[in-house]
């Protein structure tokens, strides 16, 4: 964090993501239909800058993360890589990807092969892409394992013999041995107790600016995401509804729904807890099998004004060309934004905040 | 804040121990609280440390391996000596439990107004009839839309939200005493945890419930409960009014746990750039400790420390720690690892 957000995003483009869609057919058995897991989204991750993507269960924030690997093969829209379109690369062919971009995942347990050695482990993308193999292999393995903070002596080990903080480590190791230019985390802390996800986060932020890798950094847990990131993107049901610097996101959230989830994480203070006015919202986050019509919040918002809501479908829009970007009919043009802690509060009453 | 006016639930001197081929694992050790009538205590600490094998104890469903010694009171009433047949009666009756997956602890092959009638048909013997409508009124009391019809429904065609509903609901529908929810938001999302949060706190007002939350989230922790207990290795290292516990900790492990969650509330310092590690990992006791049990991870432990396991000592009015140095000493931030 000495650089300001501003600075960083003028870096060139690593990622850009362009109207990506990702359906998922559902079985006849199970109903038929069509979950819309992602459904036309924009990000681009610039180099060396820490993108946050958050959103509740279901919102399709992994799906993104899955789709820009390729684990998943997108729907439609493009996925670009240092200018190279990597959308439908075939299987054969995606190799100089897999060096590009490396993923961690969010159960350290089962994301490492149990029949391997940890060094083994981390030298695995090494022999793979046939960059070091023998003395040089073990040499680099050694210097990356150091770098992640774990001994020498836990290189002989198995997985099952590592702590669930050591394996997150070792996948650290592994996702950044071949120094990609891009890191996706899905995840990396939530399976951890709280202790050692303070060490796992405090590694993350010391590797990303030693290596200066970018990193899209998949999360549900707000505070992280805005301990970490230089810029965050909201999702809900498939869309983003809310983007920009973490200053812009958190100090003056626009969407009401980036609102709410502000509103519904409570404060490790029970003073400050106590006196916050909380929105809860009602509802569960309806089924994306059958999202709503218009925009896809308007069923919880409380703000919601009925039918334009129901009718209108927003789009992101960059209010004051500051890259500040919302998808809500209600935002005014100056970007002022209903605050729904007052509706909340005062019944229905319309109150703008100045943003 | 409730100022508790009688005691719901008395614990003392608590111990649970496990024996198997692989040796002893001393689960619980000489764990001692109470929860006074309508107040919500917190049980805080890392998986590990005891708090969940601490209501299992309560509930009086510990595995076979396990040897539970000390007492519990529940309104004055003595549990550890009670027969299977006399536990069961009071469980649901008079202290129930919810618990962290309501995907995997709802019975699939019944409705969940079957689930909610059983527990009143069972304890309170109300007919088939009387219970089920009484079983749409505790939905209805949890929040649950449309609970006529939802009533008739299968736990699988239910959110994760919902079938948490339903687990409260089947825990209060004999309005016990105390209720033990065992990380009740941990698997749900932001806006549906501050839901359920929201709900038990209706509860204990419309009940007067007495809850013990267990859960490792201190937000969640400062969001409902009157009064923390800190739980490591089995033993509890500091407890006090949340307020207090939370503006001045006193141990070490307390500040620790504090200072490892990222506080986007406060305005930065250069000490807010990294958060606070606790190096290392918690220990399985298989013998009593002969050292304060955070010595090893501990930046205070000197060779006073490792003495003696040190008891819980007063260090402010209704505030105590099991330190042999506690006090607010500034942590330096992001100690090594």
């Amino acid at each position: 964090m000495t650089e300001s957000p501003a600075a960083r995003s003028s870096g060139e483009p690593i990622l850009e993501i362009r109207d990506l869609v990702k359906h998922f057919d559902v079985p006849r058995s199970r109903g038929g239909g069509v979950v819309h897991a992602v459904d036309g989204v924009d990000l681009t991750i610039r180099a060396g800058e820490v993108v946050g993507l958050v959103g509740e269960s279901g919102s399709g924030k992994s799906t993104i993360g899955k789709c820009v690997v390729r684990l998943l093969e997108p729907t439609r829209g493009s996925i670009t890589l240092h200018g190279r379109d990597v959308t439908h690369l075939p299987q054969g062919k995606l190799r100089p990807l897999r060096r590009q971009v490396h993923m961690v995942f969010q159960d350290p347990y089962s994301s490492l092969n149990p029949r391997m050695q940890v060094e083994q482990i981390v030298a695995e993308p090494l022999r793979m892409h046939r960059i070091a193999s023998g003395l040089a292999a073990r040499t680099r393995v050694r210097e990356m394992l150091e770098r992640v903070g774990l001994s020498a002596e836990v290189a002989r080990r198995y997985p099952h013999e590592l702590s669930g903080g050591q394996r997150q480590r070792v996948g650290l190791a592994r996702s950044l041995v071949l120094e990609p230019s891009l890191l996706v985390a899905d995840e990396p802390v939530s399976a951890l107790d709280v202790s050692v996800q303070a060490s796992i986060i405090n590694l993350v932020l010391d590797l990303q600016r030693d290596m200066g890798f970018s990193c899209l950094f998949i999360a549900h847990d707000l505070a992280t995401v805005q301990f970490l990131c230089n810029r965050v993107a909201v999702m809900y049901l498939g869309r983003i509804v809310e983007e920009g610097t973490r200053d812009q996101l958190f100090d003056a959230p626009r969407h009401p729904y980036t609102q709410s989830l502000l509103s519904a994480v409570p404060l490790p203070d029970p003073v400050k807890q106590r006196d916050r006015h909380r929105v809860v919202l009602a509802g569960d986050v309806p089924s994306p099998v059958h999202p709503p019509s218009g925009c896809r919040f308007h069923t919880r918002c409380p703000a919601a004004e009925l039918p334009l809501c129901r009718e209108q479908d927003p789009v992101l829009v960059d209010h004051r060309s500051d890259g500040h970007r919302s998808a809500c009919l209600l935002v005014r043009e100056d970007g002022s934004a209903p605050d729904i802690t007052d509706i909340t509060r005062e019944g229905r009453a319309r109150v703008h905040h100045q943003a | 804040m409730s100022t508790p006016t009688s005691t719901r639930l008395a614990v003392e001197d608590l111990h649970v121990r496990f024996d198997s081929d692989d040796g002893t694992v001393l689960a619980v050790n000489g764990v001692s609280f109470d929860v006074g009538e309508g107040e919500v205590l917190a049980l805080v600490g890392e998986s590990g440390c005891g708090k969940s094998m601490t209501a299992m104890a309560l509930m009086g469903l510990l595995p076979p391996t396990a040897t539970r010694s000390g007492s519990i009171r529940l309104a004055g009433r003595e549990l550890t000596g009670l027969r299977q047949r006399e536990m069961r009666e009071l469980r649901g009756r008079e202290i129930s439990m919810i618990f962290q997956e309501p995907m995997t602890s709802l019975n699939p092959v019944y409705t969940v107004g079957y689930l909610v009638a059983e527990v009143l048909r069972r304890h309170e013997g109300l007919s088939r009839r009387a219970a089920k409508e009484r079983a749409v009124e505790l939905l209805e009391l949890v929040r649950i839309p449309a609970p006529r019809q939802r009533v008739d429904e299968y736990p699988h065609q239910m959110s994760g939200g919902m079938r948490q509903r339903v687990m409260i609901a089947m825990a209060v529908a004999c309005n016990p005493k105390v209720l033990l929810a065992d990380e009740p938001t941990t698997a749900l999302d932001v806006t549906i945890q501050a839901q359920i949060l929201d709900i038990m706190r209706d509860l204990r007002e419309k009940l007067g419930t007495s809850v013990v939350i267990i859960t490792h989230d201190l937000g969640v922790v400062a969001d409902i409960a009157d009064r923390v207990v800190v739980m490591y290795a089995g033993h509890v290292v500091e407890t006090g009014v949340v307020d207090d516990v939370f503006a001045r900790p006193q141990h070490p492990y307390t500040i620790g746990l504090l200072g490892s969650v990222p506080r986007p509330d406060l305005a930065p310092t250069s000490a807010s750039d990294r958060l606070t590690e606790i190096p290392g990992i918690v220990p399985t006791l298989r013998q009593p400790p002969h050292e304060c049990v955070f010595a090893p991870r501990c930046p205070r432990a000197d060779d006073e420390c490792r003495r003696d396991m040190p008891a819980l000592v007063e260090t402010a009015p209704g505030q105590r720690a099991a330190c042999v140095h506690p006090g607010p000493v500034p942590e330096r931030a992001g100690a090594a690892s």
